[in-house]
C-alpha cells in the first residue's frame, strides 16, 4: 500500500528556530530521503510559504470562469507544507518512517494514497 | 523544549503585541503582558501540550495578565477611566482575522511615527514588533547598546505623546498606512545591506527582519501586488549576500560576482511570488524594481542580462520616481547596450544634482576607464574617495585608481 506522510505546521516557525534547531529537523529529513531512497521509489515535495499561494475558487455558477483569488488569508494556524509518499509493507511501517521526520514543528498525518502518477524533481 | 517554544513566540509576537497594544493603547503593557503569556506558556504547555491555536491562547492568557497588571498600576486610573468598559476578562476565541490584520498595520504604522527619524522607526519597529533586544538591534546599527537604548526610550516617548487612532482605518487610511509600513520595511532591508558591508563581518539581522516583516505584509495582505513584489524584491537582493564579499573581505561588484554563490531558493520564491503580484497587474515601484532584480536572477552572467528589458524598466521606474539616481541606474542599463561614451554624454547633465553622490563618480569613472581616458577616470575616483565611502568601498576604489595609474604608466 502506498501512505502519503503528510506534514503540517505554522509557517515562519521553523525559520525562527536556532540553526543548530533546524539543522535537527533537517537531519530527520535526511535521514528518511535516504531511508527510503535504499528501498525503492519515493516523491517528495516541499511546498514554498503559502505566502507565495494563489486560489483557484470554484466557479460560482454554470458558464462563469473559476475565480481566482489572490492567497489565502492570513491564516495563523497550521498549514500543509509537504508531504512524502512510498510504498511501504502496512500502516505500522509507514508509521516507523513518519517518525523519523516528527518534531514539534511539525504535525504529521499518514494516509493510504488511492492513486499515484506522474514523475518530478526540482534536481 | 524552549527554543520550540520561543521559535513559536517570535512567530506570534508581532500580531500579539499589536492586538494587546490595542486593548491596552499602550505598547509597554502590551510588551509586559505578553512577556508574561510566554511564561507562563513555558510551564503550561510541556505540560498540557501545545495548543492548536497559539495566538488564541498567548492573547488570552496576555490580555487577562495585562489587566491584572493594569488593575494594579498606577496608571490604571488614567486607563480604565478612558475605555472601562472593554476590560472585562474574555473567553479564549480565535481572533478575527480582519482586526489582526489592522492591528499589526496600525502598531507597524505607529512605529513609523512622523517625528521619528528612519533609524529610529527600525529600530522601534525591530523592538516592539520583531522583539529583538537592544543589543541585536545595536548591533545591527553598529552602534553601542547603551545609545540605542537611550534611542529606544526616547522613541517610545514621543509614539506615547502623540498616538495613532485605534478605530478601523478607512480603506484609503489603510492604503496610506500600508505604503508607509513597506517604505519602512524596504527601508530597514538597506540599512542593513549596507551596514553589513561594513569593516567588521556581514551582520545581516536587518536585513533578515526585513525579510521577516515583509513576509508578514504579504501574509496580512495576499491581494496586494506591492507587497508579494517587494518580499520578492528583498529575497533577490538578500539571495546575493554570500557573492558580494569576496574571501579577503572585499566588496565584488553585481557583473563581477560568482553567480553559483547567489542562493537559488531564494530566487525561486521570489520568481514565484513575482509572478503573483504581475498577475495582480498593478505597475509599482517595488514591482518593477523586484522584475530588474529578477532580470540579473536569471541570467547566467552579466553579458547575458537582457539589458534591454532592464532599461526599459528602469524607464518605467523613472516615470513613477522620477529621481536623478533612477536616470542614473537607467544610463548605467544603456552603457550596456550603447557603449561608455554614450552613457557619459547621458549622464553629463546629472553632474549638477548628483555631485556628491559618489555613485555617480564612481560610474563616471569606470565609464571613462572603459573608454581609456585613464587621466579622467582617477579625477573621478578621486572624487569618491571624498564623499566618504565605506571601508570596502574605498578599497575597492584605491584599486580602480591603481589600475588606472599602471595603465597610464605604461602608455
Amino acid at each position: 500500500m502506498i501512505y502519503a506522510i503528510t506534514i503540517y505546521g505554522e509557517a515562519g516557525v521553523f525559520e525562527a528556530l536556532p540553526k543548530d534547531r533546524q539543522d535537527e529537523v533537517m537531519s530527520g529529513h535526511g535521514a528518511l530521503q535516504t531511508a527510503l531512497k535504499d528501498r525503492g521509489e519515493f516523491v517528495s515535495i516541499k511546498l514554498m510559504p503559502p505566502t507565495s499561494a494563489v486560489m483557484v475558487e470554484p466557479a460560482t455558477s454554470e458558464g462563469t470562469a473559476p475565480l481566482i483569488t489572490d492567497g489565502p488569508f492570513a491564516e495563523t494556524k497550521e498549514n500543509f507544507l509537504g508531504f512524502y509518499a512510498a510504498d511501504f509493507k502496512d500502516l505500522d511501517e509507514a508509521l516507523e518512517y513518519a517518525k523519523m521526520i516528527s518534531s514539534p514543528v511539525a504535525r504529521l498525518e499518514v494516509r493510504p494514497v488511492a492513486w499515484a502518477g506522474g514523475v518530478i524533481s526540482s534536481e | 523544549m524552549s527554543d520550540w517554544l520561543e521559535a513559536t513566540f517570535a512567530q506570534q509576537r508581532p500580531r500579539a503585541i499589536a492586538a494587546l497594544t490595542r486593548v491596552f493603547r499602550d505598547i509597554d503593557t502590551a510588551e509586559e503582558a505578553f512577556a508574561e503569556a510566554c511564561l507562563k506558556a513555558l510551564t503550561v504547555w510541556p505540560k498540557d501540550g501545545a495548543p492548536r491555536d497559539p495566538l488564541a491562547w498567548l492573547l488570552t492568557t496576555a490580555r487577562n495578565a495585562g489587566l491584572d497588571h493594569v488593575r494594579k498600576s498606577q496608571r490604571r486610573a488614567a486607563i480604565l477611566s478612558r475605555h472601562s468598559e472593554e476590560f472585562q476578562p474574555v473567553p479564549t476565541e480565535t481572533p478575527d482575522p480582519d482586526e489582526v490584520r489592522d492591528d499589526v498595520l496600525r502598531l507597524l504604522f505607529i512605529c513609523c511615527h512622523p517625528e521619528l527619524d528612519r533609524r529610529d522607526q527600525i529600530a522601534i519597529a525591530l523592538r516592539v514588533v520583531v522583539g529583538l533586544s537592544v543589543e541585536e538591534i545595536a548591533s545591527g546599527f553598529l552602534v553601542k547598546p547603551k545609545t540605542m537604548e537611550q534611542r529606544i526610550t526616547r522613541a517610545k516617548k514621543k509614539i506615547a505623546n502623540n498616538p495613532v487612532a485605534f478605530e478601523t482605518p478607512s480603506p484609503a487610511e489603510r492604503g496610506a498606512r500600508l505604503g508607509e509600513v513597506s517604505l519602512m520595511v524596504y527601508l530597514m532591508f538597506s540599512e542593513g545591506w549596507s551596514t553589513s558591508a561594513g569593516p567588521k563581518q556581514m551582520k545581516l539581522t536587518l536585513c533578515e527582519e526585513a525579510i521577516r516583516l515583509a513576509r508578514l505584509l504579504v501574509a496580512l495582505f495576499p491581494a496586494m501586488g506591492e507587497q508579494s513584489a517587494l518580499l520578492a524584491l528583498l529575497l533577490l537582493q538578500h539571495a546575493r549576500r554570500r557573492a558580494r564579499i569576496d574571501a579577503d573581505g572585499k566588496l565584488v561588484a553585481l557583473d563581477d560576482q560568482d553567480r553559483d554563490l547567489w542562493d537559488r531558493s531564494d530566487i525561486a520564491e521570489a520568481t514565484g511570488l513575482l509572478q503573483k503580484a504581475q498577475r495582480i497587474g498593478h505597475r509599482g515601484v517595488y514591482i518593477i524594481q523586484a522584475a530588474i532584480a529578477a532580470a540579473h536572477a536569471r541570467a547566467a552572467s552579466s553579458e547575458d542580462a537582457d539589458w534591454a528589458l532592464i532599461e526599459s524598466h528602469y524607464a518605467a521606474l523613472h516615470v513613477l520616481q522620477p529621481t536623478p539616481v533612477v536616470k542614473l541606474n537607467q544610463i548605467a542599463a544603456q552603457a550596456k547596450l550603447h557603449g561608455p561614451q554614450y552613457a557619459l554624454n547621458a549622464m553629463a547633465p546629472l553632474e549638477n544634482d548628483l555631485s556628491a553622490y559618489r555613485w555617480y563618480h564612481a560610474m563616471r569613472g569606470g565609464l571613462l576607464q572603459e573608454t581609456g581616458d585613464h587621466k579622467a577616470a582617477i579625477a573621478a575616483f578621486e572624487t569618491v574617495m571624498t564623499l566618504a565611502p565605506t571601508t570596502l568601498e574605498r578599497d575597492a576604489v584605491t584599486e580602480k585608481i591603481r589600475l588606472s595609474q599602471k595603465e597610464l604608466r605604461g602608455m
